[in-house]
């Protein structure tokens, strides 16, 4: 083996050792920081953020009846500006029915089929990602507040296992990206920390809104990983995770991404 | 119908310069990619943007498929009196979406 490749291999065993720790709380910072002026002013004006379309349609469906009993989620929780307020800070959350956690929209389900005896929605539908932008809306500005108490904590350290499990043909985990080069660019974007606060986001690549799971689905394709289904528990797991490592952030939903 | 935002000043000077904003929902499909069934996605755009300031035209404008989807269009008018806007928005096939706003000018 010659010099060079010594040292190569020396830095590349290094580098899978070496792994910079947790962003310190206070170094934490918004997505929106590593996006452009011009994003961060269409997300920060009502009139011009594209999602606030699908919100509107989120309050129609809120206001909606459906299933066998002829309920729309209005009729339970009455006004969401209240009702429901802070609420999406605190998701995903444990759900004794399924004995671990659930995000939003799988909260969202749960209380269509229970409660008002409806069909689930499909994960990524128009309907459902506008009650969740609808119900996310009403938090902004709010802090992150998922629990972390000893029945949530297997499930955030499940979720922190996959943000930094290498994977995927590129063998790369999210923290190398996220905790490890945060602030640096990637192509032309900045990489942002991945504070999972402005969920569901606009994306301007996608020209529509999605969740975080679509999102993080991406990102795994991105890795030439094979992603998880949509609700997977992996996937909600990492989306535990996520929103802990934000825990404090102001919500932001729904955001505008690049 | 179509989802629309739209913001004007309920309150402005005659003479003054406001800044109007639309917002339409819409998903403006170029017709230039292939679906997954290996078949072109038919063209499906919004193709004409009228305003008018009770009954003149004040701002027009022609779309074509590079328009992002669910357009958002702002312009600036002066207030010259009282009244109402209409905007109206024609997709290609001819189906025209109007919403109004009204305005107060002392």
């Amino acid at each position: 083996m010659s010099r060079a490749a010594l040292v190569i291999s020396f830095v590349l065993a290094a580098a899978t050792v070496a792994r910079a720790a947790d962003i310190p709380l206070d170094q934490r910072r918004s997505d929106s920081d590593f996006i452009s002026a011009d994003t961060r002013a269409m997300q920060n004006d009502d009139s011009a953020n594209p999602a606030m379309l699908v919100v509107l349609d989120g309050e129609t469906l809120w206001n909606t009846k459906a299933g066998k009993t002829h309920q729309s989620c209005a009729d339970c929780h009455g006004d969401a500006a209240k009702s429901m307020k802070g609420v999406a800070a605190r998701y995903p959350a444990f759900a004794a029915e399924f004995g671990r956690p659930i995000d939003l929209e799988q909260q969202i389900n749960l209380s269509r089929v229970t409660d008002q005896k409806a069909e689930p929605l499909a994960f990524e539908s128009k309907e459902l990602l506008a009650l969740t932008a609808y119900i996310a809306r009403q938090s902004r500005g709010m802090p992150v507040a998922v629990k972390d108490d000893a029945q949530a904590q297997p499930f955030i350290d499940a979720g922190r296992a996959i943000f930094e499990q290498r994977q995927g043909q590129l063998d790369l985990s999210c923290a190398q990206c996220h905790d490890d080069n945060w602030g640096k660019k990637l192509a032309g974007n900045l990489v942002p920390q991945a504070m999972a606060t402005g969920y569901p986001i606009y994306r301007l690549e996608w020209q529509e809104v999605g969740s975080l799971q679509r999102r993080l689905r991406n990102c795994m394709s991105g890795m030439r990983a094979e992603p998880y289904d949509f609700g997977a528990p992996e996937l909600v797991d990492l989306e535990y995770f996520l929103m802990w490592r934000a825990r404090g952030l102001a919500m932001e939903s729904p955001a505008v991404r690049p | 119908m179509a989802r629309a935002l739209i913001h004007v000043p309920a309150t402005a000077k005659k003479g003054e310069i406001i800044e109007i904003k639309t917002l339409i929902s819409h998903v403006m499909e170029t017709g230039y990619r292939i679906g997954v069934t290996g078949v072109p996605i038919p063209r499906d755009i919004i193709d004409d943007f009228v305003c008018t300031y009770n009954g003149e035209e004040v701002f027009h404008a022609t779309l074509y498929p590079a328009i992002a989807a669910n357009p958002y269009i702002t312009f600036f008018t002066v207030a010259t009196e009282s009244g109402t806007l209409a905007f109206s928005w024609t997709d290609q096939h001819g189906a025209t979406q109007v919403q109004t706003a009204a305005i107060a000018v002392e």
